[in-house]
């Protein structure tokens, strides 16, 4: 028993050890958010402010030109709300269309979905911007949210796996019951794929939240911005060295992806080990 | 899961179509319809949003092309720029090419290892995982560039450990190849997603082979490479390809790390933020499309490579096999 314990030391001791460093500099950016800014480097070492301040988050939400952190977070949210609003919808009905229904192509359309899982980017920057500027939504959301209506690749695939593991006897039975393809997907399949829809709405918050290349590409007046091009403006004023300042709104903007995954770690873990979402 | 298995379930599970068909037999053209209408956002988008996107890049390719004027053709030379007369493009494939083969195999190394040991009955394992995986959950958002800009400067806490280690503190910011380390240890600190795959792999072999091995008596490293390896090679497959995809399109970090101009000295001039920089603060799209299709090209044959040779190390289990 005593000799168990030991070996059970050593291992807590090692591996909670290792996390404790790996989470260290998230740590230091939180303490050193509440440090007087002239002080944060000067004290660096401790990780304890003295004194502790509030006057960070206060200068920090002040915003950059006239507006105020508040307005980036509201336009960051809109963004992310309607982003998933497309992804959830347009997603949930391809996979069933791929999982359930049988028609001449599929597989051919299945793997195309497949190989743009894997297609870099960059490919299509470009001329994605030359599209969207000749439609005219240069400077608004439209470039960011609409292709989500489109369907995202990775989620479909995620919820193909998932609608897979539901019996076809529950869509048999409902066809004996006058139910036609639609009122299946709508009736039967949707409520039973909740779960992966949870997993899908938080990835899509969390890939819209953190984006950076798209806003910097099409956003271009500062009412409009996200806290991701927020932050980068407050690096690029870090001459004045109000690193006090950047580093509350850092941690501000963390916030809310720390709280969705603490709340929703189960359904974050299992979407990336059944699928191989990247997080 | 792997891509190709659910490929392969996908078209068996179209060769057994549903035996019996309920009395409302639906007409085959019906079936198609329906079936179209299912996935034709999937379609459109990907026309709309893929396809004349990466045709239009062809194009643009071989223009000259800087948004405002019309594109105006000039045939190879952008290729021929690009390959003969830009060293900085080739200085920034060098600086990628470092940074996707060195920051990978570290990061999937340390992945394997972490999950390895969280692979115990522990009950603290479910908080140890969701610890080690949150630096990936949050390593590609703007606040941790900034974090990890700041903790490797002068006077930042890394300076600081190597300084009580008796380590010669290193200018981080003043040296190209230091530059790019930073950006590298930022990629392995987000081991956390394919630990997370890892780890479901590693709980899918039976504790019996390990029994096994044990009573014939293998030793630890004979259990590791005889049977860990081989029963998750799969699993590494999937996570060597959509790492080293994702890392050769890693753009955020050095974006904000050199303050988007790729410095010290080009040092963390990755392949995304020269393709950035030439299209949209240069404005010469045409080269920026060149760039991306050389791109596309060469991780398409990367990929085509690795799945070749995976014949030779991947160990797919036989259909009896669980």
């Amino acid at each position: 028993m005593r000799a168990k314990s030991v070996k059970w030391w050593i291992y807590h001791i090692l591996v909670g050890g290792f996390a404790v460093l790996m989470l260290y500099p998230v740590i230091w950016l939180l303490m050193s958010s509440f440090k007087p800014s002239n002080t944060i480097f000067t004290t660096a070492q401790s990780l304890i402010p003295h004194p502790w301040v509030w006057t960070n988050f206060l200068d920090g939400w002040k915003g950059i030109g006239g507006n105020s952190f508040g307005l980036f977070i509201k336009n960051t949210a809109v963004l992310v709300i309607l982003t998933m609003i497309g992804q959830i919808i347009s997603c949930s009905v391809i996979a069933f269309g791929f999982a359930r229904l049988e028609f001449k192509g599929k597989a051919f359309w299945f793997a195309v979905m497949l190989v743009t899982l894997m297609l870099p980017n960059e490919v299509v920057m470009v001329p994605q911007y030359i599209l969207f500027s000749k439609f005219g939504w240069l400077n608004s959301i439209k470039p960011l949210v609409v292709p989500g209506y489109f369907g995202q690749p990775f989620f479909i695939f995620l919820l193909v796996q998932f609608i897979r593991t539901i019996p076809r006897e529950l869509d048999e039975a409902a066809t004996i019951d006058g139910c036609n393809t639609f009122s299946i997907f709508s009736r039967i399949i949707v409520p039973l794929i909740k779960p992966a829809l949870a997993t899908i709405a938080i990835f899509s918050f969390y890939w819209s939240w953190d984006n950076l290349l798209g806003p910097v590409l099409y956003l271009n007046s500062p009412t409009k911005y996200t806290v991701s091009m927020a932050l980068n403006m407050f690096l690029s004023n870090e001459s004045v060295s109000n690193w006090g300042a950047m580093f509350a709104m850092s941690v501000v903007t963390l916030i809310p992806v720390l709280v969705v995954f603490f709340i929703f770690q189960r359904s974050v873990v299992e979407g990336i080990s059944t699928s191989g979402l990247k997080g | 899961m792997s891509v190709q298995k659910a490929e392969k379930e996908i078209q068996q599970n179209s060769m057994s179509a549903p035996v019996m068909r309920p009395k409302n037999k639906k007409s085959k053209l019906k079936k198609n319809l329906e079936g179209y209408a299912f996935i034709s956002p999937f379609i459109i988008g990907f026309l709309a949003f893929t396809i004349i996107p990466i045709l239009t890049s062809l194009y643009l390719s071989f223009t000259n092309y800087n948004l405002f004027s019309a594109p105006h053709w000039i045939g190879f030379a952008n290729y021929k720029k690009l390959f003969t007369d830009d060293p900085r493009y080739w200085h920034s494939v060098r600086v990628t090419l470092i940074y996707v083969f060195a920051g990978v195999p570290l990061r999937l190394a340390f992945a394997l290892l972490i999950a390895m040991l969280l692979n115990t009955a522990s009950r603290a394992v479910g908080l140890y995982r969701s610890l080690f995986y949150l630096p990936s959950l949050i390593g590609g958002s703007v606040s941790v560039a900034i974090m990890w800009r700041n903790i490797f400067g002068d006077q930042g806490i890394i300076n600081l450990l190597l300084k009580f280690l008796g380590i010669p503190v290193v200018h981080w910011f003043g040296n190209p190849s230091a530059a790019l380390w930073m950006l590298i240890f930022l990629s392995i600190w987000q081991f956390g997603s394919s630990m997370l795959i890892f780890l479901a792999g590693l709980k899918g072999i039976s504790k019996s082979y390990y029994e096994a091995a044990s009573m014939d008596g293998a030793n630890g490293w004979q259990r590791f490479n005889k049977i860990t390896l081989p029963m998750l090679s799969p699993i590494i497959l999937f996570n060597l390809v959509m790492q080293t995809i994702s890392a050769f399109m890693t753009f955020v970090p050095a974006f904000i790390i050199s303050k988007g101009t790729g410095g010290p000295l080009d040092g963390t001039l990755l392949y995304s933020l020269y393709l950035f920089l030439q299209g949209f603060s240069f404005f010469n799209m045409g080269y920026a499309s060149a760039m991306a299709w050389i791109m596309l090209i060469f991780v398409g044959i990367l990929t085509g490579f690795i799945f070749l040779t995976s014949k030779l190390w991947v160990h797919y289990e036989s259909e009896g096999g669980r």
